[in-house]
């Protein structure tokens, strides 16, 4: 478990890097506005980004046991319900409470 | 001024209906992490940014180097700095309300203030709509979390929220940039590499493999050139 300094720490340096980016774009607005390279970075990011932190999320699936199942139906249930309703709290929430189900029932 | 609190508290209540379920499941995962119930306050007040807060869990259970912190941070943020171009910050006066309303400018802030429905807002009412927004997500963060820590043992498979989070907000993306397949093509391997060359710190390498990869892209000129 993580000490107290450390999570102070964690929280300042995450909290500094953030409003950093939402704020100090306002005072450099026009430089940022006419680099090419920024602006091919910024609209690529976000859609590599996500796709890197699902596999991290999924980095320690147990492959060879039933338990990768549960992760996979889930995971299918929460994609399949967003590209029928697009709406990410029903996706989200839907997604996770078939997890716990399954996690407690036929995976327990 | 009471006009505007009260217009703003309505124009919230749609947002407010998303950002209370989930900072219960937040708050809730905070305290099953085994953190104490109060990280989940500090949190949602001092950080402010959803989707990194849930990352930042795991980071800091695993007590992950700050650099590690850092740079996750600065990427799953990154998109934040395109929204300075239509937030209306001008219409917000006085220096420490400027510094609130950039530090609250989260998605759902930018959502409801870039539309065409927000052009007559004052900025008192922009400032009062991203204060009940924090105080929605801070609020039920630290119910979440209260809750949590009075649940006997630890709910089996909770977790799965955070795997689902980045499930909705890639196929999002990946909706924006319809027709960009390459890029989504060479995160999923950067990612994969990552986990197997560098287990320890997949996800700093997953990002740097990811960046650098792009940019050599970039400067190649061999991706299509539209930004």
């Amino acid at each position: 478990m993580p000490d107290t300094p450390y999570l102070v720490a964690a929280v300042v340096v995450s909290a500094a890097v953030t409003w950093a980016l939402r704020a100090l774009p306002f005072a450099a607005l026009a430089p940022l506005r006419s680099s090419a390279t920024v602006r091919y970075l910024s609209t690529r990011m976000p859609a590599g980004v996500m796709v890197i932190l699902l596999v991290y999320c999924l980095r320690d699936l147990p492959l060879t046991e039933p338990d990768v199942l549960a992760t996979l139906f889930a995971l299918a249930v929460t994609i399949g319900l967003h590209l029928w309703r697009r709406d990410a709290l029903l996706s989200i929430l839907g997604g996770t409470a078939v997890h716990v189900l399954l996690a407690n029932t036929l995976f327990a | 001024m009471r006009s505007d609190a009260r217009a703003a508290f309505k124009d919230s209540a749609s947002v407010g209906l998303g950002l209370v379920p989930l900072g219960l499941a937040f708050g809730l995962l905070v305290t099953q992490s085994g953190l104490d119930w109060w990280w989940a306050t500090a949190f949602t007040t001092v950080i402010y940014a959803g989707s990194f807060e849930f990352l930042l869990i795991g980071l800091a259970v695993a007590v992950a180097p700050l650099a590690t912190v850092a740079l996750t941070a600065f990427l799953v943020n990154i998109r934040h700095v395109f929204y300075a171009l239509s937030f209306p910050l001008d219409r917000v006066k006085g220096r420490a309300a400027k510094a609130y309303s950039t530090f609250a400018l989260t998605d759902e802030a930018y959502a409801l203030t870039a539309g065409g429905r927000a052009r007559t807002w004052s900025g008192r009412r922009v400032l009062w709509l991203q204060l009940f927004m924090q105080l929605y997500w801070a609020g039920a963060a630290t119910v979440g979390a209260l809750l949590g820590s009075f649940l006997p043992g630890t709910v089996k498979g909770l977790d799965f929220a955070l795997t689902a989070l980045f499930a909705v907000l890639a196929l999002d993306a990946l909706r924006d940039r319809r027709g960009d397949l390459p890029t989504p093509l060479l995160a999923l391997l950067a990612a994969l590499a990552a986990r197997v060359l560098f287990p320890g710190q997949m996800l700093l390498a997953a990002f740097l493999l990811f960046t650098a990869g792009l940019l050599a892209r970039h400067l190649t000129g061999r991706g299509p050139r539209r930004a």
